[in-house]
């Protein structure tokens, strides 16, 4: 089982390989990746150089182009794609059909994976993909249970690949709009969810107050921690209760489920990130490694470390983790 | 031979699939009043929740041979978002019958539906041309434009078109936003998903949440998230007729759905001027109109409905 690490940059791409990911994954300066955050990700420059890194110590690049192209800049996603080929990368991540038939087509020998972006589901869906982009990976997004993960890996011939630590996306990742409603812009438009140009944070006598295209998602005590602006981890009125009426702000940690997710066959293991530190990703690379490598040495015998709980929890965005949608009982 | 001129091409309207979960004899009762409005096409079947049965396939399919019968085109529309087994064997069940136009909600549908005539729903990602001919190939005559997608997107989409390829948009309703795996109904209810007591069927519009400073903001449909204002294209009737868009969809709600068709076949007519149509169609909305996506803004932004300056 691969570990897939998140690089935003190059000083955390060689951390991640200093600290054991079997790969890495990156994106471009630009809308063509679901992380176009300002002052982040990669020049050509840079990939290079990153490239010859991991490869020199046997870890793979992956390159992320898993945003929706238009018409208006439609060149933009084939010309990423070449650049992808070009730089000689392990794999490109894509999402939109139109982007996965240029590439299958013209680089029929490139590593084509889908991205979690591309909404994949259940077999039908990746064996269409898999029929028509020969994909060789598909992540999968986050509203499977363990079960049902377990029962698509027997359904398809496609590995896969799933999230196992990190921010929680409570939607079907690619299909939800709720960014753009606020604010004009989406992940599948932009490549970014709640834009920080749309972000405004205002200390009041009510609290502090998070708006994200000018409406409230988030009021709460000076004593409380801001996360990440998402508008579905906010508090809003529900018949009249004040509550977390879509998520609570808690992120993904799947470490207690390690040994089920290895016997359901999942071939890799990607940890949210690419907006977080260099030191976040060594921290979470050097757990994930030993974790992983504790658990396929003994999968009966597992039980994760205090202290890996503790690193983790250091470097998790708010206070709480959760299994998510692996467990039945998120759902 | 008479040729159409561009100026006279007018959208024909749709009835959206029935998104929330109303008691049989209301559905049933809809349908019927359903046949009598000037809609040409009318979309039906569950694309929210499997765990609805108060409707089976079979239902649907007799409700499609009387609107057949009534002389409007019947479309089955399938679930957007399929994680089991079992609903995935629902839809190929529903895929292997030939009788009708099927719409395809979930990447399995196109799997299933592929070398066949199909529609591709708004929950297809379907965001440039590439995609558009590469789906034409595998049987698709119709698409509707996921809705955060405006008129730029939609020009370009609708000027280099293959052949014979319609484009529908999502025109009145309130906007399907996102999908979970989590049923935010019950999850607001502190009932577990396999426990739900098919508590969404208590908001026959969606369960609205609001802001802490009392803006209605989204409406929670089991595990579908939509606006909580009623996205309304009426307002662009004109510019969305010269572009030749093929279809205008109405998204049904509790109330007044057929007094919204026939607002919008008033517009088409030339009857009913679409400003006096939008305001009447605002008393109706049940918590305000919006309009931004159509402009490339926020979705719950008024642009087409601002005062002019």
């Amino acid at each position: 089982m691969e570990l897939v690490c998140p690089a935003g940059n190059l000083p955390m791409l060689k951390a991640a390989v200093d600290h054991g990911a079997n790969a890495v994954y990156l994106g471009f300066r630009d809308d063509t990746n679901a992380r176009h955050f300002a002052g982040l990700n990669f020049g050509d420059k840079q990939i290079r150089e990153g490239l010859a890194y991991a490869h020199d110590r046997k870890v793979k690049v992956f390159v992320a182009i898993n945003t929706y192209a238009q018409p208006n800049g439609w060149e933009r996603w084939t010309a990423a794609v070449d650049r992808a080929v070009d730089l000689g990368v392990d794999a490109i991540i894509l999402a939109d059909m139109g982007v996965l038939d240029y590439a299958a087509e013209r680089y029929p020998n490139v590593n084509l994976h889908l991205s979690v972006q591309g909404s994949a589901t259940n077999p039908a869906a990746i064996n269409f993909m898999q029929r028509h982009f020969g994909i060789k990976r598909v992540v999968v997004p986050r509203v499977l249970s363990l079960a049902q993960v377990a029962h698509l890996i027997r359904e398809t011939s496609v590995p896969v690949e799933i999230f196992g630590f990190g921010s929680l996306c409570v939607m079907v990742e690619g299909r939800c709009l709720l960014s753009s409603y606020a604010t004009g812009q989406s992940p599948n438009t932009y490549g970014a969810c709640s834009p920080a140009a749309h972000v405004e944070w205002r200390d009041t006598p009510l609290g502090q107050e998070t708006r994200l295209g000018g409406i409230l998602i988030e009021r709460r005590s000076h004593a409380e921690a801001a996360g990440y602006p998402t508008l579905c981890k906010g508090r809003y009125q529900v018949a009249g209760e004040l509550r977390h009426a879509i998520e609570e702000p808690t992120s993904l940690n799947t470490l207690d489920i390690l040994p089920d997710i290895l016997a359901a066959g999942v071939s890799a293991i990607k940890i949210e990130g690419r907006q977080r530190s260099t030191r976040y990703v060594s921290q979470i690379a050097r757990v994930w490694r030993e974790a992983i490598d504790t658990c396929q040495r003994n999968p009966q015998g597992f039980r994760a470390k205090e202290s890996w709980h503790q690193v983790l929890a250091q470097v998790s965005e708010g206070a709480q983790t959760t299994i998510g949608p692996y467990e039945r009982t998120w759902h | 031979m008479p040729v159409l001129n561009n100026s006279t091409h007018r959208p024909r309207l749709s009835l959206g699939p029935l998104l929330y979960l109303w008691p049989r004899e209301q559905v049933l009762d809809f349908y019927a009043e359903m046949l009598d409005t000037p809609v040409d096409v009318i979309y039906l079947g569950e694309t929210i929740c499997s765990k609805r049965r108060q409707l089976r396939p079979e239902d649907y399919w007799e409700i499609a041979e009387r609107i057949t019968a009534a002389g409007k085109q019947a479309v089955i529309s399938t679930l957007a978002l399929i994680e089991s087994d079992g609903e995935l064997k629902t839809l190929k069940r529903i895929c292997d019958d030939q009788r009708f136009l099927i719409e395809a909600g979930d990447l399995a549908a196109l799997d299933f539906l592929e070398g066949r005539p199909f529609v591709a729903g708004h929950s297809i990602n379907l965001y440039n041309q590439r995609t558009l001919s590469f789906l034409a190939k595998r049987g698709l005559k119709r698409w509707v434009l996921p809705v955060e997608l405006g008129r730029e997107t939609a020009t370009a989409l609708i000027q280099s078109r293959p052949d014979g390829v319609e484009c529908e948009l999502f025109a009145f309703g309130r906007l399907p936003l996102a999908y979970s795996a989590r049923c935010f109904t019950a999850y607001n209810r502190n009932l577990g998903k396999d426990d739900c007591q098919f508590c969404c069927g208590d908001y026959p519009d969606g369960l609205v949440i609001s802001t802490q400073d009392n803006v209605s903001f989204l409406a929670l449909n089991g595990i579908q998230t939509q606006s909580a204002s009623t996205h309304n294209l009426l307002s662009a009737l004109d510019e969305v007729s010269r572009l030749g868009v093929d279809l205008l969809r109405i998204s049904p709600q509790s109330q007044h759905t057929a007094d919204i068709v026939r607002v919008f076949a008033d517009c088409l007519t030339g009857d009913l001027d679409p400003a006096a149509g939008t305001a009447q169609l605002a008393g109706w909305a049940p918590t305000g109109l919006c309009d931004g996506y159509w402009s490339g803004q926020a979705g719950i932004a008024s642009v087409l409905m601002a005062p002019k300056r």
